[in-house]
């Protein structure tokens, strides 16, 4: 449903600070697919998301989402079927706004922000139900500002607000990275678990190679704007920890750390 | 007694406008210098049009408009152009004090025999001779009330909601598929709207236009929203925009009090140390969210 065809991004076009990071680089992506992405720092990966999302420009290619041409259209556009996760934990969410304010303004998203009552006392109950799943009580603090919340129930909000309308696609962008081991762990259940429910096709960049192994239907391994590894289905289950990890050392010494 | 009418009045006319300084620096966290110019431009637009004969209430609502027009003009720059926030507010706020001689023709209109919103025949034929000297405060009052609730129902609705987003997190806005530019200009729109209604109020009380009435009026802006908000920081059960309000008397009373002890001269030096003062006291800090996208 997603193809990215011979993507090219500079970075500094035109100074002596050139840098080619993605040099025709394709990549396509099925339906109901969930692809853990690994990889060294400036490997690409993040680059590759803000690509998809239209975060950043891309100097040459075409980014086709179901068929549909959406290279050059603006992110916030294509917002209205993708939703993300970031690795800071306040930027998925208003800190000076309740736990209620918020959850209302992700339930409208894609919608018209009109001059309607923003609270819908409707859906309350829906999103205390949403909320009591993730096990941290936050649907007895409905009135609490956001701000005040851990990271970890501050990302947990995020996940929850990001995939609460329909939408095609999530992307998750080192999403467990900021928290402590346990909370990450939690957060990761609860990413898998509504990936499932909602069989979103999910792009999700870690460094943490066992959520990779372990996590999705497909493991991709990037390098200097490459695709070194691409294992799915079968192949996929067989892989363990220790293969990525290395492979992961040899691509360390190539590049001499 | 004569004074405390006189600093509730001036107050609460002040404090509208502090409403829509409140909107630009405190929800959406961008530091609005058209305000200068905005305020006199709704006395601008209000003296030619009551020279001309126009319903001094009708002013109202064209001041308002003609506030907002502005507003969307330093927002376009900033959010179109690119313009950083505080430079695209000088651009206005310069630009304005021109047009704002243009609109009025001259920097100086008496209105001293026209009719006003506090002064008209229509007022005069059902209100007794003896309310007359309350009757400015008590419709100054009832303008800011009105003011002060349509904002706070608005803060409300899905738009509301958005508008505060924006300023807390304008990445947010964007996942939520929405252009983060467009809410930021809605705001500006908004509180250069009220800043220019203020204005209107002012000039019809004041019973003139003159061109530099703007200048220090996001000095009393800003120091009343500080005052206001930080005063009952704790005191989550009144509404900030109650504080807001609360605020800009309180500034009006300490400036009162000083201008007592001083020459008219020492005005600024005494406004500039009680801003200094107001914001150490209340020591404000700056809490964001860094975007790394």
């Amino acid at each position: 449903m997603l193809e990215l065809k011979g993507i090219h991004k500079y970075y500094n076009p035109g100074t002596v600070n050139e840098m080619c990071l993605f040099d025709n680089f394709d990549l396509s992506v099925q339906k109901g697919e969930f692809i853990s992405i690994v990889g060294s720092n400036g490997s690409g990966k993040t680059s590759l998301l803000n690509i998809i999302c239209g975060s950043i420009p891309v100097e040459a290619g075409t980014i086709k989402l179901e068929g549909k041409d959406i290279t050059r259209e603006k992110e916030f556009k294509r917002n209205r079927r993708i939703g993300r996760v970031h690795q800071n934990p306040a930027m998925g969410t208003c800190p000076n706004m309740t736990i209620l304010e918020n959850m209302s303004l992700a339930d409208n998203k894609g919608k018209f922000f009109g001059l309607s009552r923003g609270t819908n006392k409707t859906r309350i109950d829906a999103y205390k139900e949403s909320l009591r799943q993730l096990g941290l009580g936050l649907e007895d603090k409905l009135n609490v500002k956001v701000g005040s919340l851990s990271g970890g129930q501050r990302q947990a909000m995020a996940l929850l607000m990001s995939t609460m309308t329909p939408i095609d696609f999530l992307i998750l962008d080192e999403h467990t990275a900021a928290l402590d081991p346990k909370t990450a762990d939690l957060i990761m259940e609860l990413t898998d678990k509504i990936v499932r429910e909602k069989q979103l096709t999910t792009i999700m960049v870690t460094h943490n190679l066992r959520y990779a192994v372990e996590y999705g239907t497909r493991l991709m391994m990037m390098h200097q704007g490459e695709c070194i590894l691409d294992k799915k289905g079968k192949e996929k289950e067989e892989v363990s920890v220790d293969t990525i990890l290395s492979l992961f050392n040899e691509i360390s010494i190539e590049c001499g750390n | 007694m004569d004074l405390a009418v006189t600093i509730l009045e001036q107050g609460l006319i002040y404090g509208i406008l502090a409403l829509g300084v409140y909107i630009t620096y405190k929800i959406l966290d961008f530091p609005d210098l058209t305000v200068d110019g905005s305020f006199p431009l709704g006395a601008a637009v209000t003296a030619t049009l009551i020279v001309k004969g126009v319903n001094p209430y009708l002013t109202l609502l064209i001041s308002f408009v003609a506030g907002a027009l502005a507003g969307v003009c330093t927002g376009l720059i900033h959010v179109k152009f690119k313009v950083r926030d505080l430079l695209s507010g000088i651009i206005m706020m310069t630009a304005l004090w021109t047009i704002n001689l243009r609109v009025a023709g001259t920097s100086n209109v008496p209105l001293f025999s026209k009719e006003s919103i506090f002064n008209n025949d229509m007022l005069k034929s059902f209100v007794p001779e003896s309310m007359m000297p309350y009757m400015t405060l008590i419709i100054v009052l009832i303008l800011t009330m009105i003011v002060k609730i349509i904002l706070d129902l608005y803060l409300k609705t899905k738009s509301g909601l958005l508008l505060r987003a924006v300023g807390d997190n304008d990445r947010l806005v964007i996942s939520l598929a929405k252009e983060d530019g467009n809410v930021k200009i809605l705001g500006l729109a908004l509180a250069n709207g009220l800043v220019s209604l203020a204005g209107s109020v002012f000039c019809q009380e004041e019973r003139v236009f003159e061109i530099s009435m703007g200048t220090g009026a996001i000095v009393i802006g800003l120091a009343s929203v500080i005052i206001g908000t930080s005063l009952f920081k704790k005191m989550t059960v009144i509404k900030a925009t109650t504080s807001v309000l609360i605020g800009s008397v309180l500034y009006k009373a300490c400036v009162a009090i000083a201008i007592r002890n001083f020459e008219p001269q020492d005005m600024k030096l005494i406004t500039a140390v009680l801003f200094l003062v107001i914001l150490i006291i209340s020591m404000e800090r700056k809490k964001k969210v860094k975007g790394n996208a």
